[in-house]
Parts: C-alpha cells; sequence; structure tokens
C-alpha cells in the first residue's frame, strides 16, 4: 500500500506538516479561521534534538499493535491498509496510545477518543496535506516494499 | 531598387532536362515546358542555362555580360584584358519583343586566362577565373557577369521565361542538358542581373522557394571570399556547392547530405557507413545547412541534379524517357514536351537526384 | 567612532489579522529577523536584519507576510540617492570596500530587450515543432577541416574532439564552496538528465559527483584550487577561466567561513582559511602564455578533451577573442556585465566590463572577418535570462548559452545578493549544514530540468515561427532579428537592422 514515508536527510525542522495536518483536519475551509489563537492538534509530529528533524506518524503497520489491543473495537484496519478509529466506539481508554511504538496515535483534544493519521481519507483534502506542503520533499507518499 | 540593395525571397518554376547519350537539343523545348507554369512566374523573371552549347569554344570561359552603360564596357574590357586572352567578342545576337523590354548590352567574351598572369596568382585556374568574375561583378558598376562556365551559357532577363527564350533565340542553340527558370519575386527588381539562373564557373542553378537560413548561409560563406552582392537564395546556395565541391573536394551526395542533411534521429537509424558520414558531414559544415522551402536544380558539365529540402515543402518530380532525364516543378511541364514517360516519381526531400552523361558515370 | 544609523531599504509587513504564529518564519530565518513573544502570543520582527530573501514570505501558510521598500526617505535628490548616500555611510563606518553578490543591478539597456525576432508569412512557411522534426542538438568545438579521405574514398573523421548538447543550454560555472553540495549536485543530474553540461568553477570537483564526468566541464582558474590529474580526466571539457563577467580584472575571494572540511578537500586548500584567487594567471601575462597552457591541458589529456577559454566581455573583447581563437582553445566563453557572482566589490561588479549582447556580436563579426569562425564555438553567458535571449544569441551568433542566476532562480534563490554572507535561506549560496539541507537535490534537479525544457520547447516553437528546424541555421542568422530603439551606433555594432527595414 502507499504510505507516508520520513525522509529524515531533508527535513528542516519547519514543523509546517503539523499546521498543515491540523488545518486539513480541522474542518474548516480557511487556515487562519481554523488555526488562529488555537493550540493546534495534529496527527503528525516533528520530533527534534539538535540538528536532527523528522516527522512522525501513523505507519499503518502490517500488524498493528494497536488494533490488538483495541479494547472496543474501535481501532481497525481496513483491506486498503488504512488503520481507521471509530470515535463512536472508542471508549478513551488511551491503550492503543500507550502501546504505539511510534507515539503515532495520540488523544483527542475534545476527549473520550484517540486521535490518528488515517492519509487524510478522513478529511475533504484528498491526499496527505502534510506530503502535499513540506517544502523540501522531506515526507513523501509512495509504494514501497512490504513493511516489517 | 535591384537586386543586392533588397533581401528578395521569390516564389518560381523550374524545369530541367538531360539527354544521357550527349544527343544535343535546342532550347525550344525548355521554353515549350516552361509555358505550362506561366502561373508560377509573374514576369519579372525567367532565364535558361544550357550545357555543351558551345563545342567550337569548348576550352575557353564563355562570359556572358550585361552592361548598362559604355562606360562600364570599356573598364570591363580593360580588366579583361589584363587578366586573359579574349579569343572573341561580340553581342549576343536578340530578337525584339514587345514584352521583353529595357534589355542591357548585353555581350558574350570566350576567354583564355594569361598564362603569366594565372602562375604568378599561384591560384588553380578555375579558382583564378572565379575571383575575376566576383571581382567585375563586385567593383565595376554597371557592369555584370551572369555566365562564366565553359561550353555551357546562361541566358536571363526581366519578362516571363518564354519570351526571355524567345527573345534570347534560343531555339538556334544546340546543348546536352538545359535548365530553366520563371520567377515570382515578392521585389519588383528591374534589373537584368537578378533574373535566374544564377551561375559561377559552370556551375549553375534554378531555385524555388526562401530559405530561411539565409543570413546564417550567407555569413559563412563570406568567410571564404565569395560576395553575396545579389542577397539572393539563389547566389548563396551556388557559392555553397562551389565551395563544397571545388574547394572541399566533396561529391554531389555529400553536398546534398550537408545542405539537405537528414535530421540527427534519420541518420542515427542509418547503416554503417552512410551513419558515420552524414554525421561527420554535418559536424564538419553545420552552418551550410539549408532550412525553408526550396527546390533547385543544380546543372554542371556533364549532368543535372535536383533536390528538394529536408522536409520537402516545394515539389519537384523526377521523370525519365529513354536517354532523356527531366526534373520538374511540375509534372505538367515535363508532359507537354514528352507526353509518354518511362517513368516518373517525386523524390524525397533532402533526395539527391543526379543524372549524367553517360559517358561521366550516367548514375541515376 | 560614531556610526551612523542606516534605516533598512526593506520592511517586513506582517498581516496581524492572518499570522496564526506557527513560527515557521522564526525557524526558517538564518539571519533572526523573526521572533515569538511568549507574553503577547504575537511575532515580531527586526528588519534590521531582513535580506529580503523572501524564504519566510514563500513558506508562510498564511501568507501573512509581505516585504515592502521602506518609504523613510532623504530629501529627494536625483544625483544622491538613498542607495548612494547608505554606501557612503557604511563607507565612513567601516573603511571597508563594499561587497555585492549576483549579477550587476543597475539600469544599464538590455539589449536583449530591444531585439525582435522574426516570423514566417506566406513566402516560407512557419514549421509546427509538434508535428516536424525540431532539431537543437548540436556540437561544439573546431570545425576548421579540409576534407580529406580514407583509400576506400571515404570522408576521414580529422575532428578534433567536440562537445555534444541536446539543448544550446549548459550551467555555467559555479564553484563548490560559492555555492552548496546539494546545488551541485542538483546541477549534475540535471544537466546529465538534459544530454548538457554544468561546469565546476574553480572549485574543484567533489569524489561524490565524478561520476556525472561525462557532463562536467571542470575549470582550471588563477588558484589552481583542487586541480589534479584525476580532476581533468574526469571532465568532458577542461575551461580556463580568464576572467568573469560580474568582476573582470579581478580575482575571487571565497571567505573561511566557507572553507568546510568537504570544500577543504576538494580545493586541496587548509580549512577555514580564506580561498584567494589571483586576478591574472601568474603564468599568463600575455597571449602566447595561454597558448602554452591550452597545449599543456592538451597535452595532459590526450588531445581528447576541447578546452574552453572564458573571458569577462570588456571593451577589446573582440581582439582577445581572435588572439584565443588562434590559441588552439576549442571554445571561447564570453561572460557579460550581468553576470553573477558569489562575491565581489560592488563598484567593480556595478562598473566593469560591457553587455554580453555587445562583446557577442563583436567576436562574432570579427572573427568571420578574419576568416576563423569555424576554429572556435562561442559560448555566452550573464546574463541569459530566458528563451528568447537564448534564440537572439545564437542569431547574433553564439553556438549556445551559460546560464547561470536563471539555474539558480530555478533552485529557489530570489536574487537577494547576500551570498557573500554564507547564510543563504534557500540551502544554495551557504555551507551551513542546517541551511544546505535545504536544498533536496531530488527536487532542485527536477525543477532545472524543468526549465531548461520547457526553455526548449520555447525555443522550438521560436525557430518553427521562422521556419527553421535546426539550430544551425539560427546561428549568425542575424537577418532574422530587429532592432528596436536603438541608435544607429548600436544597430552597428550589433550588425542588425532597425525593426520595419524589410531590406
Amino acid at each position: 500500500m502507499k504510505r507516508i514515508y520520513v525522509k529524515e536527510q531533508w527535513c528542516l525542522g519547519c514543523h509546517l506538516c503539523e499546521y498543515e495536518c491540523a488545518y486539513a483536519n480541522s474542518g474548516i475551509a480557511d487556515m487562519v479561521r481554523a488555526l488562529k489563537g488555537k493550540a493546534i492538534h495534529p496527527r503528525v509530529r516533528v520530533e527534534d534534538a539538535g540538528e536532527v528533524h523528522f516527522a512522525v506518524n501513523c505507519r499503518h503497520c502490517t500488524d498493528p499493535v494497536c488494533v490488538q489491543s483495541c479494547i472496543s473495537g474501535a481501532l481497525t484496519k481496513g483491506e486498503d491498509g488504512i488503520v481507521r478509529i471509530d470515535k463512536q466506539k472508542c471508549v478513551g481508554c488511551l491503550t492503543c496510545v500507550l502501546v504505539c511504538p511510534y507515539g503515532a496515535v495520540l488523544p483527542s483534544p475534545e476527549g473520550h477518543a484517540a486521535m490518528k493519521c488515517q492519509l487524510c481519507t478522513d478529511n475533504t483534502m484528498g491526499e496527505p496535506n502534510c506530503v502535499k506542503h513540506c517544502p523540501n520533499g522531506a515526507i513523501v507518499y509512495e509504494e514501497r516494499e512490504a513493511m516489517q | 531598387m535591384r537586386e543586392g540593395e533588397f533581401r528578395d525571397p521569390s516564389g518560381c518554376a523550374i524545369v530541367g532536362v538531360i539527354d544521357r547519350s550527349g544527343k544535343k537539343m535546342t532550347g525550344e523545348g525548355m521554353i515549350k515546358a516552361i509555358e505550362v507554369m506561366h502561373d508560377r512566374s509573374n514576369g519579372l523573371g525567367g532565364g535558361f542555362a544550357g550545357y555543351g552549347i558551345y563545342p567550337h569554344y569548348k576550352d575557353f570561359y564563355a562570359f556572358h555580360l550585361f552592361f548598362e552603360t559604355q562606360k562600364a564596357q570599356e573598364e570591363t574590357e580593360a580588366f579583361l584584358k589584363k587578366h586573359f586572352e579574349i579569343v572573341y567578342a561580340s553581342e549576343i545576337q536578340t530578337r525584339k519583343l514587345s514584352a521583353v523590354q529595357n534589355e542591357p548590352v548585353i555581350f558574350r567574351y570566350f576567354l583564355a586566362p594569361l598564362p603569366q598572369k594565372l602562375s604568378n596568382s599561384h591560384l588553380t585556374e578555375r579558382e583564378y577565373v572565379a575571383r575575376c568574375v566576383i571581382r567585375v561583378n563586385s567593383e565595376i558598376g554597371g557592369a555584370y557577369v551572369f555566365s562564366s562556365g565553359k561550353n555551357m551559357g546562361i541566358f536571363k532577363g526581366v519578362g516571363y521565361p518564354e519570351d526571355i527564350g524567345r527573345f534570347y533565340r534560343l531555339e538556334e542553340y544546340e546543348g546536352y542538358a538545359w535548365t530553366c527558370h520563371g520567377r515570382y519575386p515578392t521585389n519588383t527588381p528591374g534589373w537584368w542581373g537578378g533574373a535566374h539562373p544564377f551561375g559561377l564557373l559552370d556551375l549553375s542553378v534554378v531555385h524555388n522557394g526562401e530559405i530561411s537560413s539565409y543570413d546564417a548561409n550567407r555569413r559563412y560563406m563570406e568567410m571564404f571570399g565569395y560576395k553575396c552582392t545579389l542577397q539572393t537564395d539563389t547566389e548563396v546556395i551556388t557559392y555553397i556547392i562551389d565551395y563544397l565541391v571545388r574547394r572541399q573536394g566533396l561529391t554531389l551526395e555529400e553536398v546534398s547530405h550537408v545542405i539537405a542533411a537528414s535530421f540527427w534521429s534519420t541518420i542515427d537509424r542509418k547503416e554503417e557507413p552512410a551513419r558515420s558520414q552524414e554525421a561527420l558531414l554535418r559536424r564538419m559544415f553545420p552552418s551550410l545547412l539549408v532550412t525553408g522551402p526550396f527546390s533547385i536544380i543544380v546543372g554542371y558539365t556533364g549532368g543535372i541534379m535536383g533536390l528538394c529540402d529536408r522536409l520537402k515543402l516545394r515539389s519537384m518530380i523526377c521523370a525519365e524517357k529513354g536517354d532523356r532525364a527531366y526534373l520538374s516543378s511540375e509534372e505538367s511541364a515535363v508532359r507537354r514536351i514528352e507526353p509518354s514517360l518511362d517513368k516518373i516519381y517525386s523524390p524525397a526531400g533532402g533526395e539527391a537526384v543526379i543524372y549524367e552523361l553517360y559517358h561521366q558515370g550516367g548514375r541515376a | 567612532m560614531m556610526q551612523l544609523y542606516i534605516r533598512p531599504d526593506y520592511e517586513v509587513i506582517r498581516n496581524e489579522a492572518r499570522c496564526i504564529a506557527c513560527r515557521i518564519c522564526e525557524r526558517q530565518c538564518a539571519n533572526e529577523v523573526h521572533s515569538f513573544d511568549p507574553e503577547t502570543g504575537l511575532m515580531r520582527s527586526d528588519e534590521s536584519k531582513c535580506v529580503n530573501c523572501h524564504r519566510c514570505v514563500s513558506l508562510c501558510p498564511t501568507h501573512a507576510l509581505k516585504i515592502v521598500k521602506t518609504d523613510d526617505t532623504y530629501r529627494e535628490n536625483a544625483n544622491w540617492e538613498a542607495q548612494t548616500i547608505h554606501e557612503v555611510y557604511r563607507q565612513a563606518n567601516t573603511g571597508g570596500v563594499l561587497l555585492s553578490s549576483m549579477g550587476n543591478p543597475k539600469p544599464y539597456p538590455v539589449f536583449w530587450d530591444k531585439l525582435l525576432i522574426n516570423a514566417s508569412q506566406v513566402t516560407n512557411p512557419p514549421i509546427d515543432p509538434l508535428r516536424e522534426p525540431m532539431e537543437t542538438q548540436l556540437y561544439l568545438g573546431k570545425r576548421t577541416v579540409k576534407a580529406e579521405r580514407e583509400e576506400n574514398g571515404l570522408l576521414k573523421d580529422t575532428l578534433p574532439p567536440q562537445l555534444k548538447l541536446s539543448v544550446p543550454i549548459l550551467f555555467s560555472a559555479m564553484s563548490y564552496g560559492s555555492i552548496s553540495y546539494n546545488a551541485h549536485e542538483s546541477l549534475a543530474r540535471a544537466a546529465e538528465a538534459l544530454g548538457t553540461y554544468y561546469n565546476t568553477g574553480e572549485g574543484g570537483l567533489h569524489k561524490d559527483f565524478y561520476k556525472y564526468g561525462k557532463n562536467t566541464i571542470v575549470q582550471v582558474a588563477s588558484g589552481r584550487f583542487g586541480v589534479h590529474k584525476e580532476y581533468l580526466e574526469t571532465a568532458a571539457a577542461i575551461e580556463i577561466k580568464m576572467g568573469q563577467g560580474a568582476k573582470p580584472g579581478i580575482g575571487g575571494h571565497l571567505p573561511g567561513g566557507k572553507i568546510s572540511e568537504d570544500v577543504s578537500k576538494t580545493r586541496m586548500i587548509p580549512q577555514g582559511v580564506d580561498a584567494i584567487s589571483p586576478a591574472p594567471h601568474h603564468d599568463i601575462y600575455s597571449i602566447e602564455d595561454l597558448k602554452q597552457l591550452v597545449d599543456s591541458l592538451k597535452e595532459a589529456t590526450e588531445y581528447k578533451k576541447p578546452i574552453i577559454v572564458k573571458i569577462a566581455a570588456v571593451h577589446n573583447a573582440a581582439a582577445i577573442a581572435s588572439g584565443i581563437a588562434r590559441s588552439g582553445a576549442d571554445i571561447i566563453a564570453i561572460d557579460g556585465f550581468r553576470g553573477g557572482t558569489g562575491a565581489a566589490p560592488t563598484r567593480i561588479r556595478d562598473n566593469v566590463g560591457i553587455p554580453i549582447e555587445m562583446a557577442l556580436a563583436q567576436i562574432d563579426t570579427r572573427l568571420r572577418e578574419e576568416g576563423i569562425r569555424d576554429n572556435v564555438s562561442i559560448l555566452v553567458g550573464g546574463s541569459v535570462r530566458s528563451s528568447a535571449d537564448v534564440v537572439k544569441a545564437i542569431a547574433l551568433g553564439a553556438d549556445a548559452c551559460y546560464i547561470g542566476t536563471a539555474a539558480l532562480l530555478a533552485l529557489g534563490c530570489h536574487l537577494c545578493r547576500s551570498c557573500h554572507t554564507g547564510k543563504c535561506n534557500w540551502g544554495i549560496a551557504t555551507q551551513r549544514p542546517d541551511l544546505v539541507k535545504r536544498l533536496n537535490p531530488d527536487l532542485g534537479y527536477e525543477r532545472l530540468v524543468n526549465l531548461v525544457s520547457a526553455w526548449k520547447h520555447e525555443i522550438e516553437e521560436m525557430m518553427g515561427g521562422m521556419g527553421i528546424n535546426s539550430l544551425e541555421a539560427l546561428r549568425g542568422n542575424r537577418l532574422m532579428l530587429r532592432g528596436i530603439g536603438l541608435t544607429d551606433t548600436e544597430l552597428r555594432l550589433l550588425g542588425v537592422r532597425y525593426a520595419g527595414d524589410s531590406l
């Protein structure tokens, strides 16, 4: 399946992807209105350590630990390979947040649920917005050999 | 205005014939053939080149000259006397026609270079003669050498070509090959020297089309002593052929691979040695590639060559009947003088069609 | 000492209504113009540090930023403009030579913009490049040959080595050191993909790029940085740099700050120490010395590579070119006074040299008058800004064009002309690793390929319009040009007629 991959070598740590993610998932058409004066809760996070930067979001693992550990059946891996969360079923136990080895599942700001990257299939962007707006080609969306 | 003062693109009709057995024909056939293509000319120029027409003077350079003034003639004759032995000189006999007017004084000289002058010049005989022609044409106002080969002659003027042919009484000349040109210039030149064929030594060129590479070709040729005083396409094409054949020693086929070179993509698909030979010619003489529409008939001692631009933007057909071979802008012109043909076809763009006397190789 | 305050020329304008305080501007500005005020939650900017490189403007996700020319003004004075006054203040403050980068920005006439191209109507058909073949392939090098034949009658290939190009555009010399590793990688990969060449400049060739050798022109300049046997052997051609359009008559100066470990290895000079190229080659004080260097380089590379001699366009360019054409060199590169540089004294950049159009026209004419135009090909640069400039250059007599500034623009350069500071926010003219990584060569090379491919299409369209289907028939075809707004002298020097003169 096509996944988002991060090329750490080219990540500038500008954090633009975080804002583009937050905007994409805000449901608001105007970026200023969506983000101005608000704390953002993006599903992609840029890790910074000195000169090393890279963005982290859901890897859509072949055998996802989060899905296995979900107590309410809210997390599923679809036939398209995308790991999705059904907020209606989520009870907010946050087990998934604890078990995700990448820290890619996050508590939702509205509480009672977790949130994660669903490759912008759950918003109106059509394609991953972080990939589209990365100024340096450091986040790519492509088909690669099966991930272990 | 006259040629040389402006750039003159023109449309045209061209036709040529050779009897490969060397049998002679009068100029009458060409007159009839070009008459069919009357619509392709506009009465502002026509001309003929005949080969083998001066058998009695075949070892001498036959100069045909236009003079506009007595002074020009005197100056020219003084120049000619300094450089040549004048074997024979006379006015060219013409026929008065109402359709042909304002003719200049037209003279013919049979010349042999003065041996001492020639050897002092350290030039080959042909180069010596060519330089004298270029000097008269660029330095003596009112005089113009329009034919300078051995055993051949160019006859041209302002008017429809069939009238020009009759004016020069070409039915009285006999040659083994003829070429002819009817002109449709986009200016109104009143000068006879500007008509075609254009010639240098025994090389003559008639041409239809307007080339887009003109100034690239002209500026390149002028590096080698040629002076493109007429600013016509035909003039520069003639010089290119002269330079490549006479000074670089290329064959006419090789010349066609320079001036109407195949596209690189076509060359890459060819078999050896054609591929490397054609590529080499393009790399050696890139500035002599001629682009834009043209069809030409080149006349030279013993043969005629037809060639079209590489996109074949001007029409040309080749035809054969027995020993006779024809090249023409239109089939109708050939059918007029030879209704039943053995063979007729259209050559591809850039394909040189060469017809020569049998004893000279008799190609094609 | 008293330091006069000089008000910045540009102001950073932030539309507070749009700013979401994402701080991307802050993170992306190496000049530290932007900062976040945690107390108010607002962004601030310090325009005195701004070089107007537009990195923040380009990356701001809500387009909340713009840079405007300040409306602060001195009493108006056509003679003493603000810039002139500032330069005096700056020099009085520091006692230093003014430094600048990139090409001459002064309002000298641009002759490209005063030349118009012809098109076919009626007497000659235009050619549609989408339907008919259109050739932009060419060879650079000597063409002076006498046709000779083998015993079997075939023509002998006696041509000296030539460079084959699929487009009449090459990337001009920009050294590793003045520009970054990633910029060099982008140029090298683009040259390979396009079937053309890039030029190392005088900074040597990084080991990683030897694999692009067949698309590389290596430079031998007065400092001889990074020149060794393998360097020469790897290249497709060797360029002797005698001068540069941006700074004719003076050498080069790469500040020690740009001499990183890698740059030092590539240049074969100590790390962190300024790299100075002398103004002349100290083994070339006259034309016959140049011939010896040409011969030595040919000898060293077994006569397998064309030698280019690059000169700045100066008053006597035609005579100099005539000398070079007889020196054994295969190609002359001429660099006009609007050519770019990584660093040059401002006064030199803005006042020395002549426009490339004039130098080109005069050199082509002179070489033809002397019958030696075939001895060399002519490459021109400084500055060729568009495909139309390329077409006009070729019609004036050039064989092909070098592009430098246009290539950098494709890589993201915004012509802030601050290369000499080494803090290029676009990752081009810098060696700071955090900045260098801003230019991802995967994207950079693609943008260069896009640019040149687009120009190639446009060149084909213009050629087709003229009824020309091969560049060879355009070269030196000055009847395809007409001048507009030019004096008789300018027309004479360019060898073109005035618009409307149908000849």
